[in-house]
C-alpha cells in the first residue's frame, strides 16, 4: 500500500479500506453469495449461457486453466496436505480435465432433444424430450479431493448451460485460495463465481435460493444442507462419505489384492471418500494379507513413510486429533501406528482386532488407517454390510466370480468394484454417486448433464389434422371412447392390436 | 390408526417395518415377481371398470368418458407399455472401456431402492396412485400406497381392491388425514412420491430430509397459455376449452390463464362461447358431461374468487352451492394482481390477460415460477420455438393442451416450483431405481496397473498422462486405470 499524494483523512481512510490483492474476501459466505447469484440470476435471464459455443468456450478455458496452472495447483495442494506432484496430476488434474474434453467431444449430441415414439393419436406431431439448463447451480466442494469435488461438478454445469457458483472448501485452504483467484479470470465474469464460506454458513447459503445444489461431505451436513433445500424447493445431489467395506475372499490373488487395497486406502494419505474404509478378512486368508499388506507398503513407502515423498499429511489440527483419537481406541496396532503431531503425519497404519463398536467404525475414517475385521464366510461378510447404512462403494476381492455375483447382488451401495478399488469412481462413462444415507443423484460424463439439467417433455401439435381429436370431445359418445382408446394405444406385440386403423 | 377396515390393526411403524423385511427377503426382485405384479393390476381394472367408473363418479362427478379415458385407459397404457419393455429397462447398461480396461465388465445396474411411499391426490384419485405404483413394481420396490382422503369412495376402493389383487406382503394402502400422515412420514422411506400443493411438499422435504430420503414431487402452479400469431382460432377454441374444462378445470396441468392480444381475444370469445355450446349444450349444468367441484370448501373458494375479482365476467360466471357446480366462466380485463392471478385456479375459471407483443407474453410468464406445463398456439413455427426456447415449464404442448402427459414415452414432472423429478413409462422405472456402477476387473494387466504405484515416478506420470488423457469423440475410459 502506497502512502497517499495527498494526506487528507478521507483518502487516508479510503486507502486502509482498500483490499489488497491475495486478501481473503471479508464479507461472510452468505452475504458474498447473495451478491454474485444476483449477478449470475441476470445473467442467465439474459440467456448468456444458452448456446453451445458459450459453454464449450468456457469449458475450453477451464482445460487451459488446469494446465497452464499446473504447478501452481501442485504446489497449493503439496502445502495444504502434502499431496505428491503424482497424485495432484493424476487424481485431481487429469481427472477434471479428462471430463471436460468429454463433455467438449459431446455437447453437441448431449444438447439434442431426445425422439419420443408415438402413438396413433400423435402420429402427425413431433414428441421430443428438451434438455433445458435449470438457472443457478450451487457447488460446494469438499476437501478431500478440492479440485475433483468442485471442478468434475462444474464441468457439468457449464454443459448444460447453467451459470454456477462455487463455494470451494475452505479447509484446503491454499487450494480454495487459488480456485477463488482464477476462476474470475478464465471463465465469464456475470455466470460463474467463486464464494468463499465456512461449512456452518451453507445452509444460509442455500437458503437463498438456487435451481441445483451440489454437496459432497458428511452425512451430518448433507442431512442440513437438505433442510436448507427443501425450504426452497431445490433439487440435490448429495455425494455423502460413510464408511465403504471391502472384503478380502480366502480365493483371490493375494498380492494383487493387497497392493491395489494399500493404493487406494494411503494415497491422499488416506483422505478420500471413496477409498475402502475397513476390511472384512475371510479367516483364511488373513495371515496372507497382513503379510502382503506389510510387503506392500514396505514396496511403496520404504521402511520410513515419513521420509517418503509419496505419503501426504493430515489436512489440519482438527482431523489429525480425530484420526489420532480413532486409532487409539481402536483394535490392536499391526503395522504402522506412529505420529508425530507437528507435521501432522499419520503413518499407514494397519489395525486389527477390531470391534463393531470401535471409534473407528462408528464414524468416518479421514486417516491412514485401514482396519480389518475377520468373517467366517463371504455370507457373514454380506450381512454385515447390510446391516449398515447404504455406503458409496462396496468392494470385493475374490477370483471367484460366481462369489463376486453374489456380493454384488445382495448388497446395495452407490457404486461396487470387484478386485480394485476406487477405479469405479473415476469412469466418465459411469455415474457416481450414493444411495440411501451416501446420498441421492450422481454425475461425471453425460450423467452430470443430466444431473443439471431439466428434461422437458415437448408435443408439438398442428390444428390442421384434426383427424382424431375430434373423437375425444364432449357431448361424450361410447362408440368414439374406444375408437380413442384405440388410437392412444401403443403398437403392443403382446395385445396383438390391429394395425389396420 | 387407521379409518378402513383393511390392514387397519397395525401402527405405521409396524406397517414400514414388515415391508422393509419383506423387501430385505428379496421376493421383489425377480423379473418374473414384478410382471406377476403388473398383469394382476391389469386384471384388477379390467375386472373392476364399472365400480372404479362409479367411485369417481361418486367423489367428483367425473363423466365415465372422461374416467375411462383420463384415468384408466391412462394406467392400462403405461402398464402394457411397462410389460412389453420390463426385461429391457432391467438389464445392465455397459459402458464403453479403453484398452487398459478391456479385460474389464463396466455397467450400470438398475437396483430396487427399498420401501417408497406414494401419496396420491384427489382430482385423479386412481391415476395418481397407480401410475407411480407402476414404476415402483417395475423397478422391485414394495410400496405403501397413501390416497387422497379427500376423494372417499376411490380411497374406499382402491383400500379393498389393492390387497385383494396385489401382494399382501409386498404392498400396503394406507388410509387417513393429513395429522395421521404427518405421523407415517416420520418413519424412514427409501423413496418419497408426492402429488399435490406446495405448501405440503414443503413438509414432506423437510420430513425427507431427516432421513436422506430422495423425494419425487408432482407439484401445480399457473400453467399459461399462450395465443399468437397466425392460429386455426376455431380449432384452437375448441381444444383450449376441452383442456381447461375437462374434469371441470381440476387438472394440475390445464391452461390456467391465457396471454393473448385484445385482438386474439376479441375473436376468440365467440369461439369459445361456440365451442362451450357444442360440448355441453346450452346449459353446461344439464349436460352430463360437465363434473363437479370436489368439496363445499374448494367450491366456496372459486366462488370467492369469482366474486373478488376485478376483471369482467363474459361467459358463464353461475354457480349452485347444493351440486357443487360452477359453470364454465371465463375473465377478461384481468390485471397481475388480480385474485384470480395469485394462486392456481384448480376450477373452470378462465381468466384472459392481454399482451401486446410476444416478448411481452414471455416476460410475463419468466417472471413467474415455472409452471408444470406450458402452452403456445400458433400456427407459425417460429412462435412455438421462440416460447420453447425462451420459457422453462415441466412439459410444453403446442396447440393443444394436457395430451403431452399421456404418452408414457414422455417424462412427466415439474421443475421450480412445479415440482422435481418425473415418472411414466420407463421414467417412472428410473425413478424408483438407483443406478449403482459396477466395475468388475480381473487380476490382469498388473504390469500396466504398477504405474500408478508409489513410489512414484515422474517417467510413470508422463506415460500414465498420455495413455489417459481423452482424445477422441466418444471416449469413455477411466482417467487412473
Amino acid at each position: 500500500m502506497s502512502s497517499p499524494q495527498n494526506p487528507s483523512p478521507t483518502r487516508w481512510f479510503k486507502a486502509l479500506r482498500r483490499p489488497r490483492t491475495g486478501d481473503v474476501c471479508l464479507k461472510s459466505g452468505a452475504t458474498a453469495c447473495s451478491e454474485v447469484l444476483k449477478r449470475a440470476r441476470a445473467a442467465f435471464q439474459a440467456g448468456r449461457t444458452v448456446h453451445d459455443s458459450f459453454r464449450l468456450s468456457q469449458l475450453e478455458a477451464l482445460v487451459r486453466m488446469l494446465m497452464e496452472h499446473e504447478c501452481d495447483f501442485v504446489d497449493t495442494l503439496c502445502r495444504d496436505v502434502q499431496k505428491p506432484r503424482f497424485e495432484t496430476v493424476m487424481s485431481e488434474l487429469m481427472i477434471v480435465k479428462n471430463e471436460a474434453l468429454h463433455a467438449i467431444s459431446n455437447l453437441k449430441k448431449w444438447m439434442e432433444p431426445q425422439r419420443i415414439e408415438r402413438n396413433w393419436a400423435t402420429a402427425f406431431d413431433e414428441c421430443l424430450v428438451v434438455n433445458e439448463p435449470l438457472g443457478v447451480v450451487l457447488i460446494i466442494g469438499n476437501w478431500t479431493s478440492p479440485l475433483q469435488l468442485s471442478l468434475v461438478p462444474l464441468v457439468g454445469a457449464i454443459a448444460a448451460g447453467n451459470c454456477v457458483i462455487i463455494n470451494p472448501s475452505e479447509i484446503c485452504t491454499h487450494t480454495a485460495e487459488l480456485l477463488h483467484r482464477l476462476i474470475p479470470a478464465y471463465l465469464d465474469n456475470e455466470c460463474f463465481h467463486s464464494v468463499v464460506g465456512a461449512t456452518h454458513e451453507i445452509p444460509e447459503m442455500v437458503d437463498l435460493k438456487f435451481d441445483h445444489i451440489f454437496f459432497s461431505g458428511s452425512k451430518e451436513d448433507g442431512i442440513k444442507v437438505a433442510q436448507a433445500a427443501a425450504r426452497t424447493l431445490a433439487r440435490v445431489t448429495l455425494v455423502l462419505s460413510g464408511k465403504n467395506p471391502c472384503y478380502v475372499d480366502k480365493q483371490c490373488d493375494i498380492n494383487t489384492t493387497a497392493r491395489r487395497i494399500t493404493w487406494a486406502r494411503f494415497h491422499n494419505a488416506g483422505q478420500s471418500a471413496v477409498a475402502p474404509d475397513y476390511i472384512l478378512c475371510h479367516a483364511e486368508a488373513i495371515e496372507n494379507l497382513l503379510q502382503a499388506l506389510r510387503c506392500a507398503l514396505q514396496q511403496f513407502y520404504g521402511a520410513d513413510p515419513r521420509e517418503s515423498r509419496s505419503f501426504g499429511r493430515i489436512v489440519n489440527e482438527d482431523s489429525f486429533n480425530k484420526a489420532k483419537d480413532q486409532l487409539w481406541r481402536s483394535g490392536k496396532v499391526m503395522m504402522g501406528g506412529q505420529v508425530n503431531e507437528m507435521e501432522r503425519y499419520i503413518a499407514p497404519t494397519v489395525l486389527l482386532e477390531v470391534l463393531e463398536s470401535d471409534p473407528i467404525m462408528q464414524q468416518d475414517v479421514f486417516g491412514p488407517i485401514l482396519p480389518i475385521l475377520t468373517v467366517q464366510d463371504a455370507d457373514e461378510a454380506i450381512a454385515f454390510i447390510n446391516s449398515r447404512e447404504k455406503p458409496l462403494c462396496v468392494y470385493a476381492y475374490s477370483s471367484n466370480n460366481k462369489l463376486i455375483s453374489k456380493i454384488m447382488n445382495e448388497t446395495s451401495s452407490g457404486s461396487f468394484c470387484s478386485n480394485d478399488s476406487v477405479l469405479q469412481s473415476l469412469m466418465v462413462g459411469m455415474p457416481f454417486g450414493g444411495v440411501g444415507a451416501s446420498g441421492m443423484g450422481s454425475y461425471h460424463g453425460h450423467y452430470s448433464f443430466d444431473a443439471f439439467s431439466h428434461k422437458k417433455s415437448c408435443l408439438l401439435r398442428t390444428t390442421r389434422i384434426e383427424c382424431m381429436t375430434y373423437l375425444r370431445y364432449p357431448p361424450y359418445e361410447d362408440r368414439n371412447l374406444s375408437l380413442v382408446t384405440l388410437a392412444s394405444s401403443l403398437n403392443l406385440k403382446s395385445q396383438g392390436w390391429c394395425t389396420i386403423l | 390408526m387407521a379409518k378402513i377396515g383393511v390392514l387397519v390393526m397395525e401402527s405405521q411403524k409396524q406397517m414400514v417395518e414388515r415391508l422393509r423385511g419383506v423387501f430385505r427377503s428379496g421376493v421383489t426382485i425377480p423379473v418374473h415377481f414384478r410382471l406377476t405384479q403388473l398383469e394382476a393390476m391389469l386384471a384388477l381394472l379390467e375386472d373392476n371398470e364399472a365400480q372404479i367408473l362409479e367411485a369417481l363418479h361418486e367423489d367428483l362427478a367425473k363423466p365415465k368418458f372422461e374416467s375411462v379415458l383420463s384415468e384408466i385407459d391412462m394406467v392400462v397404457n403405461d402398464l402394457c407399455y411397462t410389460i412389453s419393455n420390463l426385461h429391457t429397462w432391467m438389464q445392465p447398461s455397459y459402458v464403453g472401456t479403453n484398452l487398459a480396461t478391456k479385460l474389464d465388465d463396466c455397467f450400470v445396474r438398475r437396483e430396487p431402492l427399498g420401501v417408497v411411499l406414494i401419496i396420491g391426490a384427489w382430482n385423479y384419485p386412481l391415476q395418481l396412485i397407480l401410475l407411480p405404483l407402476i414404476g415402483a413394481i417395475a423397478a422391485g420396490n414394495c410400496a405403501i400406497l397413501k390416497p387422497s382422503e379427500i376423494s372417499q369412495a376411490t380411497e374406499k376402493l382402491l383400500a379393498e381392491l389393492i390387497p385383494k389383487y396385489l401382494s399382501k406382503e409386498c404392498y400396503a394402502v394406507f388410509c387417513g388425514g393429513p395429522e395421521e400422515t404427518k405421523a407415517l412420514l416420520e418413519n424412514r422411506f427409501d423413496h418419497i412420491f408426492y402429488t399435490g400443493s406446495q405448501s405440503v411438499a414443503r413438509c414432506i422435504l423437510q420430513a425427507a430430509a431427516v432421513h436422506l430420503t430422495p423425494v419425487t414431487l408432482e407439484l401445480g402452479g399457473k400453467c399459461p397459455c399462450l395465443l399468437y400469431g397466425r392460429l386455426d382460432m376455431k380449432a384452437a377454441a375448441k381444444r383450449l376449452v376441452w383442456a381447461k374444462f375437462f374434469n371441470i378445470g381440476q387438472s394440475c396441468v390445464a391452461p390456467d390463464y391465457v396471454l393473448c392480444t385484445a385482438e386474439t381475444r376479441d375473436k376468440l370469445l365467440p369461439l369459445i362461447k361456440e365451442a362451450l355450446e357444442t360440448f355441453y349444450g346450452p346449459e353446461a349444468q344439464q349436460s352430463p358431461d360437465m363434473g363437479r367441484i370436489v368439496t363445499d370448501r374448494h367450491w366456496d373458494r372459486l366462488v370467492e374468487l369469482l366474486k373478488k375479482t376485478e376483471g369482467k365476467v363474459v361467459i358463464g360466471g353461475e354457480s349452485v352451492k347444493e351440486e357443487k357446480y360452477i359453470a364454465p366462466t371465463v375473465v377478461v380485463d384481468v390485471k397481475e394482481s388480480d385474485p384470480l392471478m395469485q394462486d392456481e385456479i384448480f376450477g373452470p375459471i378462465l381468466p384472459i390477460l392481454t399482451i401486446k407483443s410476444l416478448d411481452e407474453g414471455i416476460n410475463f410468464i419468466n417472471e413467474r415460477e415455472k409452471p408444470l406445463a406450458l402452452y403456445t398456439f400458433s400456427d407459425e413455427s417460429q412462435v412455438v420455438t421462440t416460447v420453447l426456447e425462451r420459457t422453462s415449464s415441466g412439459g410444453f404442448c403446442s396447440n393443444d393442451g394436457i395430451v403431452h402427459m399421456t404418452l408414457p414415452g414422455l417424462p412427466f414432472g415439474g421443475v421450480g416450483a412445479s415440482g422435481m423429478g418425473s415418472y411414466h413409462g420407463q421414467w417412472g422405472f428410473e425413478t424408483f431405481s438407483h443406478k449403482r456402477g459396477c466395475m468388475l476387473r480381473g487380476w490382469g494387466l498388473e504390469r500396466i496397473n504398477v504405474l500408478r504405484y508409489p513410489p512414484y515416478k515422474e517417467s510413470n506420470l508422463g506415460w500414465l498422462r498420455w495413455a489417459t488423457t481423452a482424445k477422441k469423440k466418444g471416449w469413455a475410459g477411466c482417467s487412473i486405470m
